[in-house]
């Protein structure tokens, strides 16, 4: 009696289990499905583009489109607020709704990622040479840094020291950095960009001073790396180390990352310090051609980019403590952003590509001068 | 196995006597050893999760766990696991019948094949399938001509997941079925039945709490899952990001009270999971109890 009362009970359970399974089953293949609606969806939304634009200004709503912006760290707060003003720019210009997808990460790695099939439709990116690299595997028209304005670069920044309350290790300029009891904190330059303008910085300081002898600059920047205790692999990462788990004196940093610290951290905590020199950032930006080719969004990903250039875009790239390069918002902030000599790339280094060659691939001067743990 | 400690005191144990049980400082001095090591191992930083959420007052709280963000990861983390673990289930009780109730040959290359994901590191295990499925990678330009998304997108981090938690069944079901050796199954065959009437009327039943168990371990890995997951996510907020990934953007965003309060969110999740074992661990006991008993009434 009991044999057969247990014999039904595992047998409702395993209809039970097996229930579970095809459910599981089903929602793996809707998913797909989803997805794959999706891509259809947005191929549509294109040829509706494509003809709309030709015509007047539709006042009847185009269907809604999805742009995805993959960018560095330290822009997450930037493009939080520019999205929101670029999606009412676009519904009152174009009566089309637009949705910006963010993702954040080290620009080296982000760059590896578009490069293996992350579906951006923007990218806007650290450094030239990220940006490049992309170029080259043929997702994005070599003569990108023509596309848009100012070498297709909307804002600026530069490298600034952020250093903790009251400057108790006295640091002033380049070369406190290196004095016996300091420690630095700054990313590692080969997956971040941020961390590539620091050696950048470092290294142009270090060949004034000795009057371009390339020798003793590479000591200089070797000795520098002897004062880091740990390289992270993006600039936020390397804030947070500073700024939460309080390691080092002094975080080589953005400036728009150092005023953020500042800012969401407490004034009463952290003081930023200009050195004497440091290096001009021009952070680009371009369209991931094949991607919005296929995806049919390359006039409003353009809109997107050009529109950083407009005076109410630069105003919210300058309250997020980027250097805007529109001169009358400059001067509206100009009390933010100090006057210092400012290397850069294409001038003092020969253009990216020369620079990544020679300092930061495989074998170069960085893995020559840096070795983990000493 | 790792993390199938089940305590195994039988009555004849706790009715030992004193002469050959240790005295009770030594008694004492382990157990509070091992509670002291807990508290602050353990349960220390799971207070602070809870008091760092909850930091900023209950509205904050709220907010950052129905943030449409959050809400999107937590969904796409249980739809990874809804997906995951029953493909292991399905794999691992394959995996294990085959071990256990058959010889072949390769049975010991299959067993150490099962072992890979335990051994390499979570980012490995996200890279393979980078090169795999990314645009350079082996099958990339043949995906991308058929217009289909693997990486970066729900399939990569499903697969990535499933990798990962693999083991969890088949390793919880094969000491336990080889234990239980194949009479029961050869019994059944000589009486005639057939090959799924004895899987579903004696196998089935006699690993089903093993089972559960293997379940369990393998759910609770695929919802917590970060390395693996982080690489081929490729980090779109509000779509391919889980909630393990959630919880490190928003601590890189200076928002701690709500990265806490995400990663609050894994713990209720942990914390089910954890009910859930110990009622099968319950029930467990209890079923082998009563086995004992039903034998020793036999003799």
């Amino acid at each position: 009696m009991s044999n057969m009362a247990k014999t039904k009970k595992f047998s409702l359970r395993s209809i039970m289990i097996l229930s579970v399974f095809a459910l599981a089953l089903a929602g793996c293949g809707g998913g797909n499905g989803n997805n794959s609606g999706n891509t259809s969806g947005n191929s549509t939304t294109t040829t509706d583009n494509a003809s709309n634009t030709s015509g007047s200004n539709a006042t009847e709503p185009k269907p809604a489109v999805e742009l995805l912006n993959v960018s560095y760290d330290p822009t997450r707060e930037l493009y939080e607020a520019y999205n929101k003003l670029f999606i009412d720019y676009w519904k009152t210009e174009q009566n089309q709704d637009v949705t910006i997808k963010q993702s954040h990460g080290g620009s080296g790695k982000q760059s590896r990622a578009v490069i293996d099939g992350l579906k951006a439709d923007v990218v806007t990116l650290a450094l030239g040479y990220d940006i490049d690299a992309i170029a080259e595997k043929g997702l994005i028209g070599t003569d990108w840094q023509q596309k848009f304005d100012n070498n297709s670069s909307p804002y600026t920044s530069t490298i600034v020291f952020l250093v903790r309350k009251g400057n108790p290790k006295g640091i002033k300029d380049w070369n406190d950095l290196i004095k016996d009891d300091v420690e630095v904190i700054t990313p590692n330059p080969k997956t971040s960009g941020g961390a590539r303008w620091n050696y950048l910085a470092a290294w142009g300081y270090a060949l004034k001073q000795n009057n371009g002898d390339e020798a003793k600059a590479q000591e200089f920047v070797a000795e520098l790396f002897k004062h880091v205790p740990v390289l992270d692999s993006g600039a936020r990462g390397s804030t947070t180390t500073f700024v939460e788990r309080g390691l080092g004196d002094v975080l080589l940093a953005w400036e728009n990352e150092a005023y953020l610290s500042v800012n969401e951290l407490g004034k009463d905590k952290f003081e930023i310090v200009y050195p004497s020199i440091s290096i001009l950032a021009e952070p680009p930006v371009a369209v991931v051609d094949k991607v919005a080719d296929d995806k049919g969004t390359r006039e409003v990903a353009e809109a997107y980019l050009d529109f950083l250039y407009t005076e109410e875009a630069q105003k919210i790239i300058a309250e997020n403590y980027y250097r805007p390069q529109l001169a009358s918002v400059a001067e509206q902030f100009k009390d933010r952003f100090p006057t210092l000599e400012l290397l850069t790339i294409d001038k003092d280094f020969g253009g990216w590509k020369e620079a990544q060659t020679k300092h930061f691939a495989d074998g170069g001067i960085f893995d020559k001068i840096y070795v983990p743990g000493s | 196995m790792a993390g199938a400690v089940t305590s195994h005191l039988s009555h004849e144990a706790a009715k030992r006597p004193k002469h050959i049980t240790e005295s009770p400082i030594v008694k004492w001095v382990l157990i509070s050893i091992a509670l002291l090591f807990l508290a602050l191992v353990v349960l220390l930083p799971l207070i602070s999760v809870f008091i760092e959420a909850f930091k900023q007052g209950m509205s904050v709280y709220w907010a950052s766990i129905t943030d449409p963000d959050a809400v999107s990861a937590l969904k796409l983390t249980l739809m990874t696991a809804l997906i995951a673990v029953p493909l292991n289930t399905i794999f691992g009780i394959a995996a294990a019948w085959a071990i256990t109730k058959f010889s072949f040959r390769g049975k010991n290359l299959l067993i150490t094949l099962i072992d890979l994901p335990f051994s390499i590191s979570p980012v490995i295990s996200g890279l393979i399938f980078v090169l795999l499925f990314g645009a350079q990678g082996w099958f990339g330009p043949w995906l991308d001509d058929h217009n289909i998304q693997i990486l970066f997108a729900l399939p990569g981090i499903v697969l990535a997941t499933t990798f990962v938690t693999f083991p969890f069944v088949a390793r919880e079901l094969i000491p336990l079925m080889q234990a239980q050796g194949v009479h029961e199954e050869e019994a059944a065959a000589s009486l005639g039945a057939k090959g799924w009437q004895i899987f579903w009327r004696v196998t089935l039943p006699n690993i089903k709490w093993g089972l559960l168990y293997g379940i369990i371990l393998c759910n609770a890995r695929a919802m917590g899952e970060f390395g693996a997951v982080s690489v081929v996510s490729g980090h779109i907020r509000g779509e391919t990001n889980t909630l393990p990934l959630h919880v490190e953007i928003l601590y890189n965003e200076y928002q701690f009270s709500a990265s806490f309060a995400v990663a609050s969110l894994l713990v209720f999740l942990a914390v089910i999971t954890l009910i859930v074992k110990s009622i099968v661990e319950w029930r467990t006991s209890i079923v082998q109890a009563g086995k004992e008993g039903e034998q020793a009434d036999a003799h």
